[in-house]
């Protein structure tokens, strides 16, 4: 980039740049409220536990290469197996998701130089942190839950499970929802009132739709997981009797307060995946997507109807057959949406000119899987069928197809795709593809027996199985093909880690990309964009006069704000231009808070009351510190 | 055991369900992946063969592969499966079935009762064949799952609820269930076995199961009675005819009858027998049965007793 920069120009990017530096070193990271540096921090955070996850499911895959093996005692599997679910969907997929790539893409996607609250999207980082730890000094400890992710009662009660295991879960699931409740607020408000002037609800990429409908589904889905977790944390450490039959309580309650939630975290996990296929598929075909106003209503859709469907995860539960039969209905009609997306997509890349580039194989992988994932999940709307196959080995087969091969591909493939971005150097593309190939076959190698295994009779959640039930080939394979998985995924991470240090300079937009982010340096600026975009399309990056436009605006100062830590309010509907909104600046309130209130389910868990009220009051006596406007330097 | 090999109405239907749904979902993967193919090939040629660049014909392509055809695909999916299938697998019409068999899950095994007689067994469930058998299951403690796929789908037994299932097995044959609902420690080794008999032969079972346990005459298996009465094994198991009472392992009146131990660990075999009651936490650990240490001659002693109740 050897254009001289005219001397007025650079001037408005050095007081720009002055305005939004935050501390270096560990201090900034710590005090950080840029919505990447806390992306970057959710990134590597969720990495880690998907690590974590990943272990424990070679573990249990170890246990089971062959008949009655004993590498895990039925104790430890029991943990390992709960821990591998709860680790997977609450500490890997969703933070990864929604944390990073959330956090990363949605400001700079729609033009805007932060999230609307910038000190609660960090809070809602170290809540996160230290609510997977909480979660893990259980496990660690020889204490993790027990009870299987869905955790049912009575099992899940004192009587049966009385140690410390389920409180472990139970409360760092309340803990660990504070985070994601703030964060789904956060994003809320973020994509309704901090889009560019231009960008009206129509003209906002796909990606961000998705996680506006992800973001409201949670709103609505974690209370019902809350008061469910809460009602269990009463009866066990209070002795209530909400799950307790023999006292008027009711088991199935948990079942459902659970799945009330349940089903629409599926979505939850998925349909930011899909939000990030929709971004790598027209940049990749060179078009722009195929039905675009009925895939947006579609991702919202699913989001809805999420909510209505939950009682097909109970068809074995002995309900009422009308209230089966609406279930089942209602499942089936929520494939409508995904079906819409699905050909969206396929008949975009049939319709452009595709490039198969690393980040389009994982999202052409994505589609296959989700495929056979989608089909499988049909046949559990054929109540007699879901009757006979669930809690076997083809429900893990299936769920696996929807959760790893439907939103972990793309989270894969979109690591790629923004490496980039973020870090300015280009991954090594035959390493990416080499990478994609491995984890596409490990995947399908260890998952997809698991349906036969299910239709021969295999139940899930064994710490073991006799010999001569037909199990014992199969059982191998998919060990052997989880090894091979984790060798494609250590080549993800390994192709990214080198190509951080000795990848070629990657430049703005190496994929002549769709979406706004690609506009701006790479890796961007604090302040992210020098001027506010000018936006009339859902491919802004496509209409070559706004950009255009930019740059001039640069050069005249117009758009800059460069008062203060500012960035623009838009209408919520048609994103007129509102009002100057004055940003926060860091902070070392939201850790410290995040800190105490790590305290107060700690000392709930050891049943110290009142230091967890003590806690409680630390907790609080920050926020007017935290509301504090500090002096800003201009 | 698999749902797969069907061995009554209601898992023919399941099964052929299956191979139905198999077929259509078959024919719609490959449709898809043919797209992906052709996309594939055409990847240098904008719009599609034939029709060239249209966008409205692409936004009919999503409509019809994305909802006018599913729409009907999923109608009849749900009229065959949920209003039709459904009939053959739901619980019986009061009064439909000639024999009724209470089915309860414990932390883990299986106790079977067959109301109107005194017959109580454990992880066998015997029943006549060609005929209507309403199971009532119920649960002990946990929620547990009573399933036999080749004779039908599951069921799950949850605590203050009876949940009914019929089992009509076509053919004399015994037939392995599982519990399906995970259960805690042992719920790999909650297993159990349906005996579909003539009918003939499954009274004469049913008979023999009423009758209290015969008084032991070799001298070792009356020493063996008295170790079983005074050593702690009748806090928890009951011996019909005896003052075993207990009700927290199962009914041992007739395990010398029985196949297997420990819900379908073991085979039962004196040998077996003596391993399983000797360390019971090596066998299976974290199961409620403690290894009561008695020593190696009162052990003996106990399973001559218990390799008498026939």
């Amino acid at each position: 980039m050897a254009v001289a920069v005219p001397p007025a120009t650079r001037e408005r990017l050095e007081r720009l740049e002055r305005i939004w530096k935050e501390p270096s070193g560990a201090l900034g990271w710590l005090t950080t409220v840029d919505h990447k540096r806390i992306g970057i921090l959710y990134f590597f955070t969720s990495l880690g536990f998907f690590a974590a996850g990943g272990v424990e499911a070679l573990l249990i895959r170890t246990q089971l290469i062959g008949p009655n093996q004993s590498t895990l005692d039925p104790n430890t599997f029991d943990q390992v197996m709960t821990m591998h679910g709860v680790t997977m969907i609450f500490l890997f997929v969703v933070p990864m998701s929604l944390g990073a790539f959330g956090n990363y893409l949605v400001p700079l996607m729609i033009g805007a130089r932060d999230m609307a609250f910038p000190r609660l999207n960090a809070f809602s980082y170290w809540v996160y942190l230290f609510a997977g730890i909480f979660v893990y000094v259980g496990l660690l400890s020889g204490n993790g839950p027990g009870a299987g992710w869905f955790d049912y009662v009575p099992l899940a009660s004192k009587a049966y499970s009385p140690g410390p295991g389920i409180d472990f879960y139970a409360l760092g699931l309340i803990f660990v929802g504070i985070s994601t409740t703030a964060a789904a607020i956060n994003f809320i408000v973020t994509i309704f009132k901090l889009r560019a002037p231009g960008m009206s609800i129509n003209r906002m990429p796909l990606f961000c739709f998705a996680f506006l409908a992800v973001s409201f589904a949670l709103v609505f889905a974690l209370p019902p997981l809350n008061t469910a977790l809460i009602l269990l944390e009463l009866d066990r450490l209070l002795g209530f009797h909400f799950y307790d039959v023999a006292r008027g309580g009711d088991a199935i309650l948990w079942q459902n307060l659970f799945w009330i939630f349940g089903h629409p975290e599926v979505y939850i996990i998925i349909l930011p995946a899909f939000g990030i296929a929709t971004s790598i598929i027209p940049t990749f075909v060179r078009r722009r997507m195929v039905a675009f106003p009925m895939v947006a209503l579609a991702e919202i859709l699913v989001a809805f109807i999420g909510f209505g469907v939950w009682a097909h995860h109970m068809f074995a539960v002995g309900l009422a057959t009308a209230t089966a039969v609406y279930f089942a209905a209602a499942s089936l009609v929520i494939v409508i949406p995904s079906g819409i997306q699905l050909f969206a997509w396929i008949t975009t890349i049939v319709t452009g000119t595709p490039r198969f580039k690393t980040p389009l194989l994982w999202i052409v992988g994505f589609i296959v899987l989700f495929i056979l994932g989608g089909l499988s999940g049909v046949m559990f709307a054929a109540i007699p069928f879901d009757q006979q196959l669930t809690d076997t080995y083809f429900v893990v087969a299936h769920f696996h197809y929807v959760i790893f091969g439907a939103a972990v591909f793309p989270l894969l493939g979109g690591m790629y795709y923004w490496f980039p971005k973020v870090t300015g150097r280009m991954y090594h593309e035959g390493w990416g593809q080499a990478s994609f190939w491995l984890t596409f076959v490990g995947m399908n190698i260890t998952f997809f027996p698991m349906h036969i295994l299910g239709l021969d009779g295999m139940p899930r959640r064994q710490y073991t199985y006799p010999p001569g039930m037909g199990w014992t080939g199969l059982n191998l394979i998919e060990t052997l093909g989880s090894y091979l998985l984790a060798a494609g995924l250590i080549s993800v991470i390994v192709n990214l880690a080198v190509s951080f240090f000795r990848g070629a300079r990657a430049g703005n937009d190496p994929w002549e990309g769709d979406t706004l982010e690609w506009s701006t340096t790479s890796p961007p600026p604090a302040y992210n964009y020098a001027v506010i975009p000018t936006v009339s399309s859902p491919y802004a990056m496509w209409d070559r006069k706004d950009r255009e436009r930019d740059l001039r605006n640069l050069e005249e100062g117009e758009k800059v704000l460069a008062q203060g830590h500012e960035t623009v309010a838009t209408t919520a509907v048609d994103a007129e231009w509102d009002e100057i909104l004055e940003m926060p600046s860091h902070s070392p309130w939201p850790p410290v808070v995040a800190l105490a209130i790590a305290g107060v389910f700690a000392m709930l868990l050891l049943g110290q009351w009142i230091a967890a009220g003590v806690f409680a009051l630390l907790a609080m006596a920050p926020l007017g510190a935290w509301l504090w406007k500090e002096p800003q330097a201009t | 055991m698999s749902p797969l090999e069907p061995h009554s109405p209601a898992s023919h239907d399941i099964a052929a369900l299956w191979w139905g749904m198999l077929i259509v979902a078959g024919i719609v993967f490959l449709g898809a992946i043919g797209m992906l193919i052709v996309g594939w090939v055409r990847r240098d040629r904008r719009g599609l063969p034939l029709i060239g660049e249209s966008e409205r014909f692409n936004t009919g392509l999503v409509v019809a592969f994305g909802i006018v055809i599913p729409a009907v695909v999923l109608v009849a999916l749900f009229a065959i499966s949920d209003l039709v299938v459904i009939r053959d697998t739901e619980a019986p019409a009061a009064g439909s079935a000639s024999l009724t068999v209470t089915v309860i899950g414990h932390q883990w095994f299986w106790e079977a009762r067959y109301p109107g007689t005194p017959a109580v067994t454990a992880n066998e469930i015997h029943i006549p064949v060609r005929t209507k058998v309403e199971i009532r299951a119920r649960t002990a403690d946990v929620i547990h799952s009573f399933w036999v796929p080749e004779l039908n789908r599951k069921i799950d037994m949850i605590p203050g609820q009876v949940n009914r299932i019929e089992l009509d097995a076509e053919r004399a044959g015994v037939y392995r269930g599982q519990c399906a609902e995970f259960c805690g420690f042992q719920h790999a080794h909650m297993a159990f076995a349906v005996y579909a008999e003539p009918r003939r032969r499954f009274r004469a079972w049913l008979a023999n199961m009423s009758k209290p346990a015969r008084p032991p005459a070799a001298p070792a298996a009356r020493q063996g009675m008295r170790y079983f009465m005074e050593d702690g094994c009748a806090g928890c198991h009951t011996i019909r005819g005896t003052e075993a009472g207990g009700t927290i392992g199962p009914d041992l009146t007739h395990l010398a009858s029985r196949q297997t131990i420990a819900a379908d660990t073991l085979t039962n075999t004196p040998a077996n027998l003596l391993r399983w009651i000797e360390s019971p936490q090596s066998v299976k650990p974290g199961a409620k049965m403690p290894g009561l240490g008695l020593g190696a001659a009162r052990f003996h002693a106990i399973v001559d007793y218990l390799a008498g109740l026939r």
